[in-house]
């Protein structure tokens, strides 16, 4: 296991920040809030997590002027990222949750509401197995079942070469993606017990071979 | 395929743990930290923390008690109990809650859940609904942990706090809270066909056995259970047990597997085996109910 790690982790104001920070220290990491873009440079790596709708989400990172920063943190520099949930969905180039909104463009694709109905029921919440299309070093060690913990009603439509792994729910979910050194994930690693502490540890690993 | 999640109910009351028996009495069982632990190690899906006094006494949330709470906890913590505005939404999700749930509040206001859904998102809140049977049969939505009628119709209730945002619906039976008697079904079923959202039924489990009836008789979406996780060792793990031999999907970690194990009416595992060294095969009940 990968441990005294220096992980940034993003604080625009979007939910479960507590939960991430408690997951990483777990695995032995130091974490760094950063509420500026001049503190997403003083780790290896950088988290984006985030529960919440997606224009507050633009809103916010506009706001204390994040935008410019993880561009350059992670375009420029190649610096790894993960991005959890509505932290994966902002890396699209839109969404159409409460409006239409603009994304930060990493990933080509956007974000829409799912179907659902009264037997795929909306949000999607729960734990669901992952069906990885491509191996990927996120995903190392983790054999037999791959269930992991979800919450959302919107989901990622993109490139297919970004997918690593879907899961269903009445339509097929994009479930984790990865561009060069930005990965994202629709579930919760931080709350999918062994797994999803298991999942993290690799994208530490990763980061630390960057 | 999505798997049927098995959640806990914790009660908090004065930072301690309790058992609560129809809404009046309580027991103490222990500290949440050490709560959360077990149920973590045993499986559990998710969790449900309700800070009762905060509700009653009108105090903010335990912020103390449910960061305690969350920080040993690996799955997902809905946390409820006290919160009065969008900034005590806010302190329980910095305390390291992943969702919070309101009751009197959005009874008082219900355009608190649009409000608060405009920020954490409609997946965030779960609109807990307490509900007790009137003498000529009906149902009727309480408020203030149980103290005040509303008037209101549990199934029209659903229906406009969905409306406004709420993501989840926690129904819960004050009748049958710590009754033992199983969930009431009827009212399980009403709400569930009232919504397209989850519905949580809770109040009630007294066997292993009432989870599933939840599922299958209530149409609950997940199963949630309080007391009865304190009663037996490895609960959660026979509870998941019972609820696969009945052929529902649940998420059974690879710590302990029981299927194929037999459970006396109580729900009790036998755990029947042939040990060398002591002898002959033996039947015996290793959790006690």
């Amino acid at each position: 296991m990968t441990n005294a790690k220096d992980i940034v982790i993003v604080d625009y104001g979007m939910g479960n920040l507590r939960s991430v920070v408690n997951a990483f220290e777990h695995l032995g990491c130091r974490t760094v809030i950063a509420r500026r873009g001049e503190e997403l440079d003083q780790g290896d790596a950088i988290v984006l997590p985030g529960v919440g709708a997606f224009g507050e989400a633009m809103r916010v990172l506009h706001e204390r002027d994040l935008i410019g920063p993880l561009n350059r943190a992670v375009i420029e520099r190649g610096r790894p990222i993960l991005g959890i949930c509505l932290g994966m969905q902002v890396m699209a180039e839109s969404s159409d949750e409460l409006g239409e909104h603009r994304g930060l463009a990493w990933l080509s694709g956007r974000v829409r509401r799912m179907s659902g109905g009264r037997v795929h029921r909306l949000p999607h919440v729960g734990w669901n197995a992952l069906m990885v299309t491509r191996e990927a070093p996120l995903f190392t060690g983790l054999d037999g079942e791959r269930v992991f913990y979800f919450n959302h009603s919107y989901s990622l439509d993109c490139d297919a070469g970004h997918v690593l792994a879907t899961t269903e729910y009445g339509e097929t979910v994009v479930a984790a993606v990865r561009a060069g050194n930005i990965f994202g994930l629709q579930f919760h690693p931080e709350r999918s017990q062994q797994g999803g502490l298991a999942l993290l540890g690799n994208f530490l690993d990763y980061a630390g071979h960057c | 395929m999505l798997r049927t999640r098995l959640i806990a109910c914790l009660v908090l009351r004065d930072g301690l743990i309790v058992q609560s028996v129809g809404f009046r009495r309580y027991l103490p069982i222990g500290k949440p930290r050490i709560a959360v632990e077990f149920l973590n190690r045993w499986g559990i899906d998710e969790i449900v923390l309700l800070d009762i006094t905060a509700t009653v006494q009108g105090r903010n949330p335990n912020t103390e008690a449910i960061a305690e709470a969350a920080g040993s906890c690996f799955v997902p913590m809905t946390v409820g109990g006290g919160i009065q505005d969008v900034a005590d939404v806010e302190a329980v999700m910095r305390s390291g809650a992943d969702k919070f749930c309101t009751n009197s509040r959005a009874l008082r206001e219900p355009a608190f859940i649009t409000e608060a859904a405009a920020v954490y998102g409609q997946q965030s809140v779960v609109v807990s609904i307490d509900v007790r049977r009137r003498q000529d049969g009906g149902y009727e939505v309480v408020a203030d942990g149980g103290n005040r009628r509303t008037g209101l119709d549990p199934a029209a209730w659903a229906r406009e706090a969905v409306a406004r945002g709420a993501g989840e619906v926690l129904l819960n039976s004050v009748d049958r809270d710590g009754s033992k008697l199983g969930y009431d079904l009827e009212l399980v079923r009403l709400v569930s066909d009232a919504v397209d959202v989850p519905v949580i039924a809770l109040g009630g489990v007294g066997r292993f056995r009432d989870l599933v009836d939840g599922v299958r008789e209530g149409g609950a979406t997940a199963v949630a259970a309080a007391n009865i996780f304190h009663y037996t060792e490895h609960s959660v793990i026979l509870a998941k047990a019972v609820m696969r031999d009945a052929g529902i999907n649940v998420r059974v970690p690879a710590a302990a597997r029981y299927e194929g194990r037999p459970f006396d009416q109580r729900g009790r595992l036998l755990a029947h085996w042939q040990d060398e060294a002591q002898g002959p095969a033996q039947d015996m009940a290793v959790a006690s109910a």
